[in-house]
């Protein structure tokens, strides 16, 4: 079993807000996140998938395939959008690193018929990251 | 859903690698320049991951900065510009970067109860890092 990681990077804005908080526990909970004005990052995003080494290409996954998916199913979803307002899963959803890992991995674990995904990692911050692995 | 969230923190401080327990020659031997008498310095970098499932409510495994508080009041202010030699967690254990590791991932196991800590790692230079995971191994 070989794990092969591809990085790839997006930018894009949100805020977190809970309506069923009052303002002051929005405040509390979430501090300058809950600027209703949103902010952004650059965020940093490492897709790890696994499978036995093909004995014919030397491949466990192709990489240009994998690049494919990512930018049709992720980057363009998500890339220069305001996490909020335009993606789907965060009308509802606060999203924060770890929802945004989630988020990830839900849209890539369907359309990856290429390898086996093991973990998404989202880099919000040079100092802050989050690991999902599917785990319920 | 189960995640993982790490957390990178940098703090210096100084160490002699010496074991009491062996001669001048022996102590030269297994620990090089890191024996000089005078000790030396690092910046050391350190990554805490906790996991746990992600409350509906908030979207966070924990609060950010109730992990950066506890991590500033339990490792930073007690290890940040000191001599670690000195200190009462390395009276009997060298305080090579294995140990370090280890006593900070006890630590902050004991102080830290909002998430569940996975693993602490160390990079003690660009080229040297260490990971604990309380004994568990690591997962990739
Ligand atoms: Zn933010």
């Amino acid at each position: 079993m070989v794990y092969l990681t591809r990085k790839c990077e997006f930018s894009a804005s949100h805020y977190y807000h809970n309506p069923e908080f009052t303002a002051e526990e929005n405040q509390r909970v979430f501090g300058k996140c809950a600027n209703l004005n949103g902010h952004g990052h650059n965020y940093t995003l490492e897709v790890t998938v696994k499978g036995e080494v093909d004995p014919k290409t030397g491949f466990v996954v192709d990489l240009k395939e994998l690049k494919e998916i990512l930018n049709r199913e992720v980057l363009e979803a998500l890339d220069h959008r305001h996490l909020n307002k335009e993606v789907p899963e965060f009308f509802h959803q606060i999203p924060t690193t770890e929802n945004l890992a989630i988020a990830i991995w839900h849209r890539l674990q369907n359309k990856l018929n290429v390898a086996k995904l093991h973990r998404v990692r989202v880099y919000e911050l040079p100092d802050l990251f989050v690991d999902f692995y599917g785990e319920a | 859903m189960k995640a993982h969230l790490t957390r990178r923190y940098i703090f210096s401080a100084s160490h002699r690698l010496h074991n009491d327990g062996m001669s001048e020659a022996e102590n030269r031997t297994v620990y090089g320049k890191c024996n000089n008498p005078h000790g030396h310095g690092h910046n050391y970098a350190l990554q805490v991951t906790v996991s746990g499932q992600v409350d509906p409510k908030t979207g966070m495994i924990c609060n950010l900065v109730d992990l950066d508080e506890a991590v500033q009041r339990e490792i930073i202010e007690r290890f940040d510009h000191q001599n670690l030699n000195v200190r009462a967690e390395f009276k009997s254990v060298v305080p090579t970067t294995e140990n370090l590791s280890e006593v900070i991932f006890n630590i902050l196991k004991q102080s830290f109860k909002a998430a569940h800590l996975e693993k602490v790692r160390l990079e003690e230079t660009m080229m040297n890092s260490f990971e604990y995971a309380g004994g568990a191994e690591l997962r990739i």
